[in-house]
């Protein structure tokens, strides 16, 4: 995956056409075989990361999930506000006001209300800041350990790399939920942050084991051994010769982190071992209403929706970028 | 390879018991096991504390505590197993030894259920690349990925089981559903056979005719609340299956094979039928039924061995899979049977609380619809996350393989597009596709914690969550061993599977 090198005479700018390509010939395709493009000119080459991201612009499914994401943010965080900023939403998610007929949504409040007559708009916007929060902390979080644990486990080999792995082992085989549970429970008095911070602590396992396979294959390379001969030392050999070459994986992993770190973020709240009430997270919005079904469908409908539609999001974005990263996988993936 | 398991073997065992320290120190310090006591006003609370205190050991330093968990643990390998006692005192082996029947269950079915479904889909995807079917997967696949395990479960209580319920009571599907359910399956079928525009089609046009006219006919003789299936049924599926299941191991020029498969299903249905008038199938036990299927098994291995001639081995397996599949049948057509006195005994037959219906008084089909019908949502459930990870797998591992070079050598030798797919093709890709399996059965564990406590089972799951409540780390500790035992045990079946698929792993 790491090693899409500019070798092909009009760089590797080719988007195959899905469907016009039959099976048979992905072995060896050249870029004799692939149709023609219109090429903006001949002798313009793109650095690699030119490549990559008009590879990603040209991802249909990617950037139109971008823009929902967007907007989802944009919404969130601007309707009622962050902290002691205001929002243009005039009601918070705190207060209670007089109900208008069962709650269901009308124009004062466009997503309803809840059985005691709590804007719901207000209480899922503020569910949908903290879901995000949660699950970009996360996904950073776990981004940074996880790259950090497996380049240093694949670059120093030796006891280096049983410790980390064995450490790592230790982690998989206790299950996700279940030890995010316990250290959730743990940190449920600590604030979105305390939650952010510990969840991150324990889901960077599947990076580290990619990213280490990755340096493994990197670290016998010619431009490493060359770097070594000219004395560079070995923290400047995997920041600036061998992560940059991994990019790929670790930033598709960190997207397909995000997702997942939302819905653990809402499985756990779920369970009560998330973000704890008055204040509120999707899971929780969930949780307290999945009987309300009969009754109250809205106040179902809408945290779910939300929480699909960002998930769904951000898979379809790190669908994009693994293409973008990794054209040779388009034609078989 | 013996030595190859049992380096795994101890590996995986050093693995766990660092795990199980790792979790003993987090549930002991997640939470203040006398909390309840702190805040009651009862002026026995005091005494009540100190006898918590000395009951969990609270006292000692948490070594001691977790060393008196594990010596109770290596009990289990001379026979006296004790995983100690809950905050209630009572024994939580005994705990465990109910709970994790009903998880258990629920985890392999809905396991097996993925493996199938998306290993198939998988494989149908790769075949039908970026055709409106892989997209409509891949989108599906996404979808699921996507999803709220517990916010999905809801909407299947409500569109699965209640409106099901309600509909069952009637038991007629409106004119204009039949059309919508016989169009989506035509467009479905045709989709995934491909062709020519005009085989497309003729396809489409087929299903739909075909599947609206049984609908139909089914309302007419009220066949959703009075189902039967009968002995006919049984061998026109079975000796449906035992030709597909042919055509797809050993294509259909193999004369042998096509007849001993069939030979399989004429003889299951005759002992079928003595089985029904000897009046053995009406009130079984399990283990009867265990019994039954072994002596199946061996008589249809039997016939293909007799009657495989030159490809012995490969008719063998054709056979057993015909035999199973006709077991199957018949097991199909006994539930069938019974399902009119089941609705009977239960007019709300999909539940969605609970594991079994308490005093239920039916006989043994009943009672084994009524576990069925308690376990189709959740696994259900369960599956459906898996199968869109094992298909996207699937599909990615097959496309990989068909790329290859020994594939393209294989089509250019002239073999059939079968050959191909189901001998050079799946069999290297399964290598990658045991890993995923083998790593999803730990995590579908885990998911079964929300499933469980959606779906109001009393099994591992809630085991887990009442001791984590109550900061007790016996339960949790239980919880952590079933499914550390099983995500071992998952991976070390993995790693034999991989060694017998790719002898390159063998060291």
């Amino acid at each position: 995956m790491s090693d899409i090198r500019n070798t092909a005479p009009h760089g590797e700018d080719f988007e195959p056409v899905p469907g016009a390509q039959s099976i048979d010939v992905q072995g060896g395709v050249g870029a004799g075989h692939l149709p023609p493009e219109p090429l903006p000119t001949e002798d313009k080459s793109y650095s690699q990361t030119q490549l990559v991201w008009r590879r990603f612009l040209r991802h249909r499914a990617a950037m139109i999930s971008c823009a929902v994401i967007v907007l989802i943010v944009l919404v969130a965080y601007s309707s009622i506000g962050v902290g002691p900023i205001p929002g243009w939403w005039d009601k918070t998610y705190l207060a209670t006001y007089d109900k208008i007929g069962t709650g269901s949504p009308t124009l004062t409040h466009p997503f309803g209300q809840d059985a005691i007559g709590k804007d719901y708009f207000a209480m899922t916007m503020r569910g949908t800041q903290h879901s995000l929060f949660i699950a970009l902390g996360i996904g950073v979080l776990s981004t940074i350990l996880g790259t950090l644990v497996g380049a240093l486990a694949g670059y120093f080999r030796g006891w280096v790399d049983s410790v980390l792995m064995r450490m790592t082992d230790v982690f998989i085989v206790i299950p996700l939920l279940v030890i995010a549970a316990v250290l959730g429970k743990m940190a449920s008095s600590w604030g979105i942050w305390g939650l952010t911070l510990i969840l991150g602590a324990v889901t960077w396992t599947g990076l580290a084991r990619l990213v280490r396979g990755e340096v493994l294959s990197l670290r016998e390379r010619e431009f490493v051994m060359a770097a070594q001969a000219v004395g560079t030392s070995a923290s400047r050999i995997i920041v600036k010769h061998i992560l940059p070459n991994a990019v790929g994986v670790i930033i598709v992993n960190a997207t397909l982190a995000i997702s997942s770190a939302i819905l653990l973020e809402t499985a756990l709240s779920f369970l009560g071992y998330g973000v704890q009430s008055p204040d509120t997270s999707l899971g929780l919005l969930i949780s307290q209403n999945q009987n309300a079904f009969a009754t109250r469908p809205w106040l179902f409908w809408w945290p779910g929706l939300l929480i699909l539609t960002i998930a769904l999001c951000v898979n379809f974005i790190g669908d994009g970028l693994r293409d973008a990263f990794d054209p040779r996988q388009t034609r078989k993936d | 390879m013996l030595k190859f398991i049992l380096r795994r073997v101890g590996a995986s065992v050093l693995v766990l018991l660092g795990a199980s320290v790792l979790m003993y120190i987090l549930v002991i310090n997640s939470g203040d096991p006398l909390a309840d006591f702190r805040e009651s006003n009862d002026p026995r609370a005091a005494a009540q504390m100190r006898s918590r205190i000395a009951a969990m050991g609270l006292e000692n330093p948490w070594y001691e505590r977790y060393w008196d968990w594990l010596k109770g643990v290596g009990g289990c390998f001379t026979g006296q197993c004790d995983l100690g006692n809950s905050v209630n005192g009572t024994s939580v082996l005994a705990l465990t030894e109910q709970a994790a029947g009903s998880t258990l269950r629920l985890v392999t079915l809905a396991t097996l259920l993925a493996i199938v479904l998306g290993v198939g889909l998988g494989i149908l995807t790769a075949i039908r690349q970026y055709s409106a079917f892989d997209y409509t997967v891949t989108f599906g696949a996404f979808l699921f990925f996507a999803l709220p395990v517990f916010w999905a479960a809801v909407l299947l209580k409500e569109f699965g089981a209640i409106r099901y319920n309600n509909w069952i009571a009637e038991g007629q599907y409106a004119p204009g559903t039949i059309l919508v359910i016989a169009a989506v399956l035509a467009l479905a079928l045709a989709g995934l056979l491909g062709g020519s525009r005009r085989r497309r089609l003729l396809t489409g046009a087929a299903t739909f005719v075909f599947v609206a006219a049984v609908m139909f006919v089914f309302n007419m003789i009220d066949w959703y609340r009075n189902p039967s299936f009968g002995l006919v049924m049984v061998v026109l599926t079975s000796a449906g299956a035992a030709v597909l299941v042919t055509a797809l191991v050993s294509g259909l020029k193999n004369r042998k094979a096509l007849y001993a498969s069939l030979t399989t299903v004429a003889v299951g249905a005759v002992i079928y039928l003595v089985l029904a008038i000897a009046g053995v199938l009406a009130e079984p036990t399990w283990l009867l039924l265990a019994g039954l299927f072994v002596l199946a098994l061996a008589i249809s291995v039997g016939i293909g061995y007799f009657m495989g001639g030159y490809a012995k081995k490969q008719v063998m397996m054709i056979t057993g899979i015909t035999g199973t599949i006709t077991s199957l049948m018949v097991v199909v057509d006994q539930l069938i049977a019974h399902w009119a006195s089941f609705l009977g005994l239960k007019s709300r037959p999909i539940s969605t609380i609970g594991a079994e219906t308490p005093q239920f008084g039916g006989g043994f089909w009943e009672s084994a619809l009524d576990k069925g019908a308690q376990l189709l949502l959740p696994t259900l459930l369960l599956a459906l996350i898996s199968v869109a990870t094992h298909s996207r797998y699937t599909r990615a591992s097959m496309l990989e393989v068909m790329g290859q070079d020994y594939v393209r050598t294989a089509r250019s030798k002239g073999l059939s597009e079968r050959e191909v797919i189901v001998k050079h093709a799946f069999r290297n890709a399964l290598i990658p596709i045991t890993t995923i399996v083998a790593f999803d059965f730990a995590a579908l564990i885990g998911g079964a914690v929300i499933t469980e406590r959606v779906f109001g089972w009393k099994g591992m799951g809630q085991l887990f969550q009442q001791g984590l409540n109550a900061t007790d780390p016996n339960p949790v500790m239980a919880f952590f061993l079933v499914t550390g035992v099983a995500a071992v045990t998952m991976n070390l079946l993995a790693d034999i599977a991989y060694a017998s698929l790719d002898p390159r792993i063998r060291r």
